[in-house]
């Protein structure tokens, strides 16, 4: 009956965004829970892959545009994705089904870790095991902010501003919500539109 | 004492300060869920952050752990809601707004200001999280190894973190 390969597509021309019409919200969620149960280490790759590639619900412009909007906004990367590609689909329907599928898998998962982890975290291996687990934690949140640097930085400048925001948050404790709003003013002032700016400079 | 109350407080605060990822949240999230609430100590909040790294979907997902500890399941459906809700309704109205505003000069300023800011955020939490698992020179390897891998070949971060594991069991472990 309901054909879950969705081949749409009757004359789709240039745009792989053609038929979003062709979408169900049942669709949206099986789509999102996959990506929620498969994506270890790192969502996005995942999110391309099966929004971009396989499923053509989204093109990679609009990719790399609706990623850039969740950055810049609070909320993870994964669940904001999920809310702005269930929006284009279906709108709010398709928002609560895409969000829901991508938090499903990682919630249950981490509900029974956290009971097993509250019985047995004393255990000598598991504190050892840990122990470098949380080591690995750092590295990998390294390896963010190098490759976040390398990929959304648009001036030399904005070396100072990450400085000044780890230093107000972590040496003058000035909390987080203040740190934002005032560095983020500062940054955004910083990169106030110069004329003549060219509108397709998005990374 | 019902603690349902203060977890969705906390965690809805929480939610709106992770611009740019997760962890930005982290140095508030160590103060209310540690020192405020005592729903945890510090080195479990670090175990159960590295832990979710391993797990597929949102890297936050240890918020579930925290709140079932503290309400048991309805907890950690509270936390679950509490977390994700306004950052998603504020991403769906966002979403409709922004597209409008292409052609608003400002838009570009804010995502090139914010860029340094979040990650600012980032780096200020990892800093803090450093602080309760870097402990000495095996740890701190761990960490560098990490990174440099990462930087230098194309494998799953997930792998790596599984792989730390097994270093920790054999580097740590009681004699």
């Amino acid at each position: 009956m309901s054909d879950p390969g969705g081949k749409p597509a009757l004359q789709t021309t240039a745009g792989a965004t053609a038929a979003p019409a062709a979408v169900s919200i049942f669709q949206i969620f099986l789509e999102f829970l996959i990506i929620g149960a498969t994506s270890f280490g790192g969502v996005v790759p995942y999110l391309r892959e099966s929004l971009v590639t396989k499923r053509h619900w989204v093109d990679d412009k609009e990719f790399v545009e609706m990623l850039s909007i969740s950055q810049s906004l609070p909320g993870l990367n994964a669940t904001n994705m999920a809310v702005l590609v269930g929006e284009k689909l279906r709108g709010a329907m398709g928002s609560i089904a895409g969000i829901l599928g991508m938090c499903l898998p990682g919630a249950l998962l981490m509900f029974v870790v956290g009971i097993f982890y509250r019985i047995h975290g004393d255990h000598v291996w598991i504190t050892a095991a840990l122990k470098g687990v949380a080591a690995a934690a750092v590295g990998l949140l390294l390896y963010t902010v190098v490759n976040l640097s390398k990929k959304s930085l648009s001036h030399k400048f904005d070396f100072v501003f990450i400085a000044i925001t780890v230093i107000a948050v972590n040496r003058l404790h000035l909390g987080v919500p203040r740190t934002l709003i005032g560095v983020g003013l500062m940054a955004i002032l910083f990169h106030y539109p110069r004329k003549e700016q060219k509108a397709s400079a998005t990374p | 004492m019902n603690q349902i109350p203060a977890l969705i407080r906390v965690f809805s605060y929480l939610s709106l300060l992770t611009v740019g990822g997760g962890m930005a949240a982290f140095p508030e999230m160590k103060i209310l869920t540690v020192d405020v609430h005592q729903w945890l100590d510090f080195k479990q909040l670090i175990h159960l952050y590295s832990v979710g790294q391993m797990a597929p979907g949102p890297n936050m997902m240890m918020i579930v752990s925290i709140g079932q500890w503290a309400g048991g399941t309805l907890g950690a459906i509270a936390v679950l809601i509490a977390f994700f809700g306004p950052t998603a309704i504020l991403a769906f109205l966002v979403a409709k707004g922004w597209r409008k505003l292409e052609k608003w000069p400002w838009r570009t300023s804010i995502q090139q200001g914010l860029a340094p800011v979040s990650i600012g955020l980032l780096l200020a939490g990892c800093f803090s999280m450093a602080k309760g698992a870097i402990t000495g020179t095996e740890t701190a390897a761990i960490s560098v190894a990490v990174l440099l891998i990462l930087l230098q070949y194309k494998i799953n971060p997930a792998l790596l973190v599984l792989a730390s594991a097994v270093v920790g069991l054999f580097t740590f472990m009681p004699k």
